[in-house]
């Protein structure tokens, strides 16, 4: 027997030692088929997103003139070259429905970073000189808040016009309330604990508290609300684009496409329908990703299940 | 009482004032002369452009210009439409009530259908009822309602002829504004066919309208229902021998609403919201349409204070809901 070991790893009981934090989030995390499965298509989402110039079987502009509203592959006089069918002007569905993809999921990536780094960084100033900058900036995410954020979001895009870039202005704009609210409470339940008091005795200055010291104990909630934050992004998104204010066709973003799609309710119900299924299940699988999420990494708000 | 209703009242006001400084902002934020948006023409001519800057006041410093808005406000004089040359609020006011009326209707549909699915997942919970309202509830709230106003249009209207497209009635029918809510319009008129044109209309865009609340309210419902259902009163209701249906819906119900309450008022920003694409799919002629059309047409005055009558309304209904809770719930009255 070696004795040189002060510890004899092999006589550890493994069940009493605690799975590292990680392990214990992904335990509790696929606990849910839900969050699992919403992961899978995810995931399964975002490799076909980026490789939808590869894998999409024609470019998301290509017209072919011989085939205007040609039905999916499996409905009467379809045809298997274009498995989703044609729009009016010829163009392959699924292509473009890959190609938006990327659009959808880069515009609820941007938007989300582009909102959720300034939103955080007010919040904890909002909560570390609650006086002057906290009333301050409350105040004005009040204002924000009493018009609902479609609306606000059109009413930014009336002022910069409309666009792909100024959708995720727009957007991120919006959002911001909901990360600086977050941030704030829960920096203010975090700074009278004694970890914090204890690290401003020993020295450390106000930017490092605010970053190194209370913002990693406040994370749990800031990335479930960023998951959220994506899915409704790429909703609003995808109503600015219905509403002709989003991107412009023809590029092949999910809402622009079902705007040009309305003409045609009446003959192809496929140019109606596979751009607002690829929306909803999208978004459907972020927010049980999302719910997923808080159950795992924040199980104080765990949902009575 | 009174206190308490002035004391809210005061945590407004900063609110609204910030309202209007951003409603006045808009005009100076868009890129390009103030002047020739608001006037609404590419080229003036000089003399006219001096006439227009002076008449506009935009040749006042930005403050003065902001205080003679605000003296507008007052007035309710929120300026003219660029296209229509009409009042903006008597735009506002005329097409208010169709906003109204559907938005209405989509909460009532939102209440009555999402209130018992709630109930009932509670009860049943873990159950396949449970999972089929709770499927539903999720696909709901994250429904882009402007396919889901193309898909309910396609098989209702298209296919199966059950409803109108578009519209709020048909044109065979005219009908004297009086309300300017059809439905009562209608019932004035004493016309049985308008007000069964008028109600056929009205069906689709109130269940797309709610759809985004009604599975809102069917996850608070449960939820709440869940946490009630485990107090120790209603399992002495159950032991006392009360039938399962009185302890639901009458002990445990009455002190699960609350939270429902306060969610229902929340929904106000969502309907507002939702109008704009329910109106622009359904061409209802409400207040959300108005708006993008008035974005497109570049028509700002209208944008403006159309976004500022908007927010006033949320403002207004958050006061009321607020108010109301400390009438029905004293603990809020006298929290400070």
């Amino acid at each position: 027997m070696n004795t040189s070991l002060p510890l004899d790893l092999e006589s550890i009981d493994s069940s009493s030692v605690p799975p590292s934090p990680l392990r214990e989030i992904w335990t509790s995390f696929s606990a849910s088929r839900g969050a699992l499965i919403a992961a899978a298509f995810f995931l399964l989402l975002v490799i076909s997103a980026i490789l939808a110039p590869w894998i999409a079987p024609y470019a998301p502009a290509e017209q072919f003139r011989d085939f205007f509203l040609t039905p999916p592959a499996w409905a009467h006089g379809g045809s298997v070259r274009f498995l989703l069918g044609t729009d009016e002007v010829g163009r392959d569905i699924l292509s473009r429905l890959l190609h938006g993809a990327r659009l959808s999921l880069m515009i609820g990536l941007v938007s989300v970073l582009i909102s959720l780094i300034p939103g955080v960084a007010l919040g904890l100033a909002a909560a570390f000189y609650p006086r002057f900058a906290g009333t301050a900036i409350m105040r004005a995410i009040d204002i924000m808040m009493a018009l609902p954020s479609l609306l606000l979001a059109v009413a930014v895009v009336a002022v910069l016009g409309p666009g792909l870039v100024n959708t995720m202005i727009a957007i991120a704009i919006v959002s911001l309330p909901s990360y600086v609210r977050l941030a704030r409470a829960s920096a203010m339940s975090e700074l009278p604990r004694d970890y914090v008091v204890a690290s401003r005795l020993a020295g450390a200055g106000q930017l490092r508290l605010m970053f190194n010291t209370v913002l990693p104990n406040c994370m749990a909630p800031i990335i479930v609300q960023a998951t959220l934050g994506f899915s409704s992004a790429i909703l609003d998104a995808a109503a600015l684009g219905f509403l002709g204010l989003g991107a412009q066709p023809p590029m092949p973003e999910w809402g622009t496409m079902l705007a040009s799609a309305r003409d045609y309710i009446e003959r192809a119900w496929w140019v109606v329908t596979m751009p607002g299924l690829a929306i909803l299940l999208t978004v459907i699988a972020l927010n049980l990703l999302g719910d997923g999420l808080r159950d795992a990494l924040d199980p104080r708000l765990k949902k009575l299940a | 009482m009174f206190q308490f209703i002035f004391r809210r009242f005061l945590v407004v006001v900063p609110t609204f004032i910030g309202v209007t400084l951003l409603a006045f902002a808009l005009i100076h934020m868009i890129p390009g002369d103030p002047v020739l948006i608001l006037v609404g023409e590419r080229r003036l001519d000089p003399v006219f452009y001096q006439q227009a800057l002076h008449r506009l006041g935009l040749d006042m410093p930005l403050w003065q210009q902001y205080l003679v808005y605000l003296s507008k406000l007052v007035r309710l004089d929120l300026g003219n439409s660029i296209v229509t040359h009409e009042p903006v609020l008597r735009e506002f006011l005329t097409l208010f009530p169709a906003t109204l009326e559907l938005s209405f209707c989509a909460l009532l549909f939102a209440i009555v259908v999402g209130l018992p699915a709630g109930i009932l997942a509670a009860v049943k919970r873990g159950k396949p009822t449970d999972h089929v309202v709770m499927g539903g509830a999720l696909a709901g709230y994250s429904m882009p309602i402007f396919w889901w106003g193309l898909i309910l249009i396609m098989v209702f209207s298209v296919y199966l002829g059950w409803t109108p497209v578009s519209g709020r009635i048909s044109l065979e029918f005219d009908i004297p504004p009086v309300t300017g809510l059809m439905l009562i319009d209608t019932l004035l008129s004493g016309d049985e066919g308008a007000f069964a044109s008028a109600v056929s209309h009205l069906i689709l865009p109130s269940i797309v309208l709610g759809t985004i609340p009604l599975a809102v309210i069917a996850r608070m419902t449960r939820s709440s229902m869940l946490e009630v259902l485990r107090e120790d009163y209603v399992r002495t209701a159950r032991a006392k021998g009360l039938s399962p249906a009185r302890v639901v819906l009458v002990h445990a119900l009455r002190n699960a609403l609350m939270p429902v309450v306060t969610i229902i008022g929340l929904q106000v920003g969502t309907l507002l919201a939702g109008a704009v694409l329910t109106e622009t799919i359904f061409s209802w002629p409400g207040i959300g349409k108005w708006l993008i059309d008035s974005i497109s047409r570049r028509d700002y005055p209208v944008v403006q204070s159309g976004i500022l009558l908007v927010a006033t309304m949320i403002i207004g209904v958050n006061l009321l809901v607020d108010v109301l809770y400390g009438v029905i719930n004293p603990r809020v009255r006298h929290a400070k």
